[in-house]
């Protein structure tokens, strides 16, 4: 009875799930295998070709590119993050709270917004280059768009906030005697920051990198503003043909590729780094 | 900076387009009802809402519902999921080639009754877009020419032919539209070194192309998928030069930035809106009566001087002066886009152009 109860708790959430991920994943994996028609664009079929167009070292490259420079990103940004998050457990529940409200609003700010607003601030009109002409450091101002510097900044400014909220519970729930217990057998607060707290929140670490991860692999619009052709993403180029093409079937592809690229990170990454752990 | 949405800036009005179709349900016509009709959203809406649908308006008294739609190939994917759902996001709107192309290719457009537009023979043959029967599914509704932009600080004297794309002296100082589809490259490097876009009605002559075509490769600083993108960085210097479009050029002038258009001698891009009818429209007669009120030498005199856009039939026709028509187009034979090379050979173009592109 209570068995029978507990399995009707499910049957909510199950069918959300499989409405609105299961479905339009599976028509995704189907629009991937369909062939080309003259009637309708094109039909259900098992056909690898847009799979084969994928297969040539263009495209591979494409998505190792992708890969990394994300893979970049959610390691930069934890570098930033973390120290801070862990400064900011420090403080009192007030001065908390204003610090996570103000990253919150972060939040609310569009990629759209935030990929011009950058362009600005690289610019060589009114940009940073200026204030280094200012300080003498450069001779006359420049611009720093568009190049893979300014699409990993703005990434990484898009993916910081987002460290933040996900490495916060972690870290405040950190039980504090264990870096008094570090402290008072003397350890220096750097050695203890490194042998205790790192060690004892590594699986808040590893779960805030890969979301960072995979959230990075869907931006599609600052490589496309700050960036070059050869720094647009895999998502830039499914994009392109999901619109810009009329290419359902090779976008789908695309799009396949990518999740089984992300999904292998995400079981690499949760293999590797959290298998020996007790 | 001026933040007028322009009707191909595309990720701005997404969003907003994607809105507009889904509070807009299809409710049953009553008679006396307003038309849908779609214009490209931004200053282009504005300026059809301000000064074309009052005179429609006033000439026929069907009154219009404007819609703002967002750049072709985004928009055909919304008229497309409407169809499967049995509804059309707009009665009648307007499109470019590309996308016009392969929608009609699709069937997702009605065939128009020419016994209704009295007005069609004032538009030649190129403005009257038709299927392989000969029915009739797209009539020319604006033009607008995309030409060689300049920043007359940073480049004093404006080149005037699209060989200076290729020129050395402005490594990576040019910016150019991101895609094959909407940039008419291939077309232009046609109409530059091959003598005419004929060369590229074979893959080989394609292929011949992109080699010419990639030489420029070191002067593009920007790929540009976002007009606003460009026109910043044309507006303040910081690419000097690239191609734009003629009109958003004259207005970025005429609020004073340093930015100047010029006609190459081999030709301007010449791109047009037609006006098309999306499946499951119901008003037909009404939106007859609006396509033909829109070929009439009055309305498209009335759009140039207030849209900004070059008319679709002769200019003969029309009452606009020299200046008025200088202001809008070129006397010299434009470049024509080979919209068909896009649907043939649409992989090859689009793979070949991604691996250009990245170097």
């Amino acid at each position: 009875m209570g068995g029978l109860a507990r399995y009707l708790t499910l049957v909510p959430s199950s069918v959300m799930i499989g409405a609105f991920f299961a479905v339009p994943f599976a028509l995704i994996l189907l629009t991937s295998v369909s062939t080309p028609d003259d009637a309708q664009d094109y039909i259900y079929a098992f056909d690898l070709q847009h799979f084969e167009r994928f297969a040539t070292w263009f495209y591979i490259e494409r998505a190792l590119f992708s890969a990394g420079l994300c893979a970049l990103i959610a390691v930069l940004s934890l570098l930033i993050a973390f120290p801070f998050t862990y400064m900011l457990t420090g403080f009192g529940p007030r001065a908390q709270n204003t610090w996570l409200i103000y990253i919150l609003a972060q939040l609310s700010l569009s990629e759209v917004l935030i990929a011009f607003s950058w362009q600005i601030l690289l610019s060589r009109t009114a940009g940073l280059a200026n204030i280094l002409v200012w300080f003498g450091l450069a001779e006359k101002s420049f611009s720093m768009a568009p190049s893979a510097g300014a699409v990993l900044a703005a990434l990484v400014y898009l993916a910081v906030p987002f460290s933040v909220l996900l490495l916060f519970p972690a870290l405040s729930r950190l039980d504090k005697s264990l870096i008094e217990a570090a402290r008072t057998l003397g350890g220096s607060p750097l050695r203890t920051f490194f042998t205790v707290v790192i060690p004892v929140t590594r699986p808040a670490i590893i779960s805030s990198g890969v979301t960072i991860f995979v959230l990075t692999l869907g931006a599609i619009i600052v490589p496309q503003v700050l960036g070059r052709p050869q720094h647009w993403t895999l998502s830039v180029l499914i994009t392109d043909q999901a619109i810009f093409n009329f290419n359902m079937p090779f976008a789908s592809a695309l799009a396949v590729v990518l999740l089984v690229l992300s999904a292998s990170v995400i079981f690499a990454v949760t293999k590797l780094t959290g298998g020996n752990k007790s | 900076m001026k933040s007028n949405l322009t009707r191909r800036r595309f990720m701005a009005t997404t969003a907003a387009a994607g809105a507009a179709a889904m509070a807009s349900p299809s409710i049953l016509r009553a008679a006396g009802a307003p038309i849908r009709v779609g214009t490209y959203g931004g200053f282009f809406e504005e300026s059809f809402k301000q000064f074309i649908f009052p005179e429609f308006t006033a000439a026929t008294g069907i009154e219009v519902q404007s819609i703002a739609v967002p750049t072709g190939e985004t928009w055909l994917v919304q008229i497309k999921n409407a169809a499967r759902a049995n509804t059309a996001p707009a009665d009648v709107s307007l499109m470019a080639g590309t996308p016009r192309s392969e929608g009609a290719s699709q069937g997702l457009f009605q065939t128009l009754d020419e016994s209704k537009l009295s007005n069609l023979g004032n538009l030649s043959d190129t403005f009257q877009d038709r299927n392989a029967d000969g029915g009739l599914f797209g009539v020319g509704g604006v033009s607008w020419y995309i030409t060689l932009c300049t920043n007359s600080d940073e480049i004093p004297e404006a080149p005037t032919s699209w060989a200076a794309l290729w020129d050395d002296q402005y490594a990576d100082q040019i910016g150019v539209l991101g895609l094959a589809t909407n940039s008419f490259l291939l077309e232009v490097t046609a109409a530059t070194h091959f003598g005419g876009t004929d060369i590229l009605s074979t893959k080989d002559g394609i292929a011949q192309v992109f080699e010419k075509l990639s030489e420029i490769v070191p002067n593009v600083r920007l790929w540009y998928k976002d007009e606003g993108a460009f026109q910043q960085a044309l507006q303040e210097g910081e690419i000097p030069m690239g191609q734009y479009y003629h009109d958003v050029a004259g207005l970025a002038a005429a609020e004073g930035f340093p930015v100047v258009s010029t006609f190459p001698k081999e030709g301007g891009i010449l791109d047009s809106g037609y006006w098309i009818v999306p499946q499951h429209v119901e008003p037909m007669d009404e939106v007859h009566e609006f396509i033909n009120f829109m070929s009439t030498p009055e309305t498209q005199a009335l759009l140039s001087r207030n849209v900004g856009t070059a008319p679709v039939i002769d200019p003969a026709l029309t009452d606009l002066s020299e200046d008025e028509l200088a202001a809008v187009s070129s006397a010299g034979a434009p470049i024509i886009p080979r919209y068909d090379i896009y649907k043939d050979h649409a992989d090859y173009i689009s793979d070949t152009w991604n691996k250009m592109i990245a170097g």
